[in-house]
Formats: structure tokens, sequence, C-alpha cells
């Protein structure tokens, strides 16, 4: 967009970040208005990669809607589907079997850790520091083959189905996710020697990008951005789906607000995700790995929403039903969206230098803002 | 007492420093560690998960004969009309006419690997394979037809 280069009737001076830019990690178009090196404002542009995802779904029936939310969010695959899965059995109201929902919540921490781990050597990269980007791709890796093996995709899994999941885990399963947990708590250490006590680092980090509590809420950010202002927000603990009301973890809150804060609550979330999964993994119930239901599934007439919490904050799915075969309308809220319209608020002020890392810590993920 | 401060902050960053560099020295001396894979040179060791989704396919025995019935169970799972059953009669020696199908196309290129129509099909006629170098020169190459040529339906399936 060329009238956007150049300087404004105040002289300050106009320059665009993306849509290709490698700190926006996607499509996304921001444009900087600078007084010299000091942020005024911040203007994103949207829709450099909107696929209509909510009017696709439309078209579509309940249980094949659920393969087009791996690619919002598709670092967070899993919990996308299972978003999916849970309202649809909400408004079925099936009992999904007990085996299905602890294999749901391992799944789900998993993919919190690879999103988390991902965002970790991303935002390291984007910082200067080229290492960490192969040490947490090397722990990723363990993740997506336990994936690969049990689902069949490392990214876009489509796992879930309505009333369960839809095959018995490998064999190797079990093994493989203990495997993973015990080598995951050795090399944890290894992230913080690395990045977290870097002095350098943690002086780009600390004191950059406040957010106060307010602000977090009036933006609507959830999330690891949300935790990190002091507000509780994870829907684990506030609206418990599955069974996360019997496993036993802390919702990690930290009032800093700034983007050292923001990096401490993701590295202490991957402990926690840690801690579930090796309370679920070694009691993983016998039964169905899938609740019996219907050829053709009809929601009744009416208006669902369910609620979960991804790796990068909130994402509501709502669904609006005529008693068809395919939803009437669906709206999904996501996390990304609500966590960059902070942004504008949390760069002014600060230099040109700080808004990488603001942008790092905000853990954005372009398809999930555009869907 | 800036200069102090100054130094302080100096030698801690550069103590920090060299804490993670000792890490990447640890992994640079211990070839061990590395899972690096090298891929176009490992083809004939690399062996993919076997529930991995890379295509659909069709299995046939030894007698040329599958388990489809030609029911669209498949075509109809499918989000986004990638199956398509060209089906045909197939009149048995005492007369009797019964539903068989005649081609069962399948288009890779419209395919996102869901594995909607394996989980749809009562007689477990389709399933994913492991194959993933699936890229050809012409894309016309992506329609395939995925069962064999005289081949029949497997006695007893219904």
């Amino acid at each position: 967009m060329f009238e956007e280069i150049g300087t404004t009737a105040e002289g300050d001076l106009l320059i665009n970040v993306g849509p290709q830019h490698p700190a926006t990690h996607g499509v996304l178009h921001l444009v900087l208005t600078l007084n010299g090196e000091i942020i005024k404002k911040v203007e994103p542009h949207l829709g450099y990669i909107h696929r209509s995802i909510e009017k696709m779904c439309e078209s579509l029936s309940y249980r094949q809607f659920i393969y087009v939310t791996s690619r919002m969010d598709y670092l967070s695959a899993h919990i996308n589907n299972h978003a999916c899965a849970l309202v649809v059995e909400k408004g079925l109201q099936v009992e999904v079997p007990l085996r299905a929902q602890y294999i749901r919540v391992i799944m789900d921490e998993l993919t919190r850790i690879a999103s988390h781990e991902l965002w970790w050597s991303a935002m390291s990269m984007d910082l200067g520091a080229f290492t960490p980007y192969f040490l947490a791709f090397r722990e990723r890796e363990k993740i997506n083959e336990i994936m690969e093996e049990t689902c069949g995709a490392r990214l876009t899994m489509n796992y879930m189905v309505p009333g369960g999941v839809m095959a018995e885990p490998h064999p190797d399963f079990q093994k493989k996710v203990k495997a993973f947990v015990a080598d995951f708590k050795k090399t944890l250490h290894e992230y913080d020697e690395l990045i977290t006590g870097n002095i350098i680092f943690q002086n780009r980090m600390k004191g950059v990008g406040y957010l106060s509590p307010e602000d977090a809420i009036s933006y609507g950010c959830t999330g690891p951005v949300a935790r990190a202002s002091g507000v509780k927000s994870d829907i684990r603990k506030i609206a418990p789906y599955d069974v996360y009301d019997k496993v036993e973890f802390d919702e990690i809150i930290e009032t800093g607000g700034d983007c050292f804060t923001r990096y401490q609550v993701r590295i202490k979330e991957m402990s926690q995700s840690i801690r579930i999964i090796e309370q679920l993994i070694d009691n993983i119930p016998d039964g169905d790995f899938q609740a019996k239901t219907k050829a053709v599934l009809k929601l009744p007439k009416g208006e669902f929403y369910q609620r979960v919490e991804t790796a990068r904050g909130e994402l509501g799915v709502y669904i609006v039903s005529e008693g068809a075969a395919q939803p009437y309308r669906i709206k999904f809220r996501s996390p990304g969206f609500s966590n960059l319209s902070a942004l504008d608020h949390m760069v002014r002020g600060y230099k040109i230098g700080d808004f990488i890392a603001i942008m790092g810590t905000l853990d954005l993920v372009i398809p999930d803002i555009d869907r | 007492m800036f200069l102090k401060d100054y130094i302080t902050d100096v030698y801690r960053a550069t103590k920090s420093l060299l804490t993670g560099m000792k890490l990447t020295g640890y992994y640079f001396t211990h070839h061990k560690e590395i899972i690096t894979e090298q891929y176009p040179d490992n083809r004939t060791t690399l062996k993919l998960a076997d529930r991995f989704k890379g295509e659909v396919w069709m299995p046939h025995d030894e007698n040329n004969e599958h388990a489809c019935t030609g029911c669209s169970s498949c075509e109809i799972a499918c989000p986004n009309g990638t199956i398509k059953i060209i089906s045909k009669f197939d009149v048995s020696p005492e007369g009797k006419r019964k539903k068989a199908i005649d081609q069962f196309v399948y288009r890779l290129d419209m395919c996102t690997m869901c594995g909607l129509c394996v989980e749809a099909c009562p007689t477990d006629a389709i399933k994913m394979r492991n194959t993933f170098e699936l890229s050809v020169f012409d894309r016309n190459n992506l329609i395939k037809r995925l069962n064999e040529p005289g081949s029949k339906i497997r006695e007893g399936v219904e």
C-alpha cells in the first residue's frame, strides 16, 4: 500500500512491517507511526490469510467441520478440534467415554507444550539467539512423533470426533509419552540456562510492553498474556471441560505485566502441562474410545457455546443450529485477535527495537487472527 | 558509582552469555545426542509411522479383489468432494443385477488427509497409506483411480 509510505502531516515516519516480515511469523501487516525511534501508533491490517472458515463451516456437516479448525491456530490444532467436538457433544448431549476424555486431555497438553516450544524458539530467534530454535525443535520433534504415530499427522491431526477420538492410541503411546516426559524434565533447565538467565535478554524484556490488568480485561486478552498481567483467565480452571477438574495443576498468575513476565508464564506453563500428563498417563481407564453416535448428526434447534484454553488463550465456538445437519452459523472467538488488539496499547512510547520483543511475547498465529 | 554498575553489568552479561555458550559447546562436542535426520539421503532407511495419513488407497488381495461395495459413505463423508464413485451393475450368472463400482475416483489435489472417509467406510475397503512423496509434474496425474483394472468385489462382503 504505497499511500502508507512516507511521512504524516506532523512529520512522523510511517513504516510498514509485513505482510512479509520475519518477525510477524505470517502475513500480518502492521503500519507503525514513528517519531524518531519512538512508536506513536500501530495499526494492524488484517485479511491477508482470510479463508472464510466460518462461512465454509456452514456448508459442512458436524463431523466434517472439525478438520477445518486445525487450520486456524495450527499450533494448537488438537485443542481447536477439541473445542468443536465439545460443542457438538453439548448439543447432542452425548456422554463421552472416560478413556476418550483422558486421551484428549493428554493430547491437548502435549500440543500446548509443542506450541510453547515453538513460540520460545521463534521468539528467541527474533531477538537474535539462534541456538534455542534447534533445542526447542528437538523436543518438539518427539511430540510430533507421538502425534504422527497415534493421529497420523504432525500438524493438522483431526483426531477428535464428536463422541470421542478417532482411533485407539498407538500401542507405544504410553511408553513414548512417558519417555518424553522424562526427557523433557531433564532438558527444561537448558531453556533457563540459555535464555532466561541471560542478562542481555533480560534487559530487552524487563519493563517493556507493560499491560495493566484493567487494560488486559478491557481489550479481551486471554491466555498467558492476561495471566502475566495478573488476570485469572485459565478456562481449564474457570470452566473445566473433560477431565481437567480431576487433575491438579496451578494456574500460573504473575503480576509483572511486561514482556519478561509473559515469557516466564509460558515457561512455567510447560512444567504444569507436564504435571497434568504425569497424572493422567498411567491411569487411562479401559473402555471405548468413542461413544456411539448416529450416522448423521443433527443438533437440536438452538444456540451452543463452548470455550477451551488453547496455547494462546480462550477459544470460543458458537453454533446456531436450525435443526439441520449443517450449522446455521458458526462463530469462533479466537485468542489471537483479541491479543493483537492490545498491541497498539502496549507498544506506544517504546522504541522500535522493543516492538519485536512485544510482538514475540504476544505469541500471535496469524491464521488464527484472520480465520 | 556509575562505572561500578557498568562493569558489574558487563561482568554479569558475559557470565550469563558463557553459561549459554557452555550448553552450545556441550552439544557441539556430543554428536550422539544429535537427532537430525539427513532426509533425502536416508530414503532407504526412513520409515514413517504406519498410521501416517499420506494418501488414500484401496488394498487389493492376490486375486485382485477389493472390499468396496460402492455404498458412497466415503463420498458423503468427504468434506472436499475428493472422492467420486462411478457405479455400474454387474449381472451374475443367475441373471441377478448387483451394484458394483466401476471407477473409484480419488482426487489427491483436493484431499486434506483428514481421514473421515476411512472412518466412514463400513467394510474397511479404503485405508490411508504412509507414502508421502506424492508430487507429480502434471496435475492431471493427481486424479487417480483406486480400484485396479479388472478387479472385483471380494466374496462375502456386503
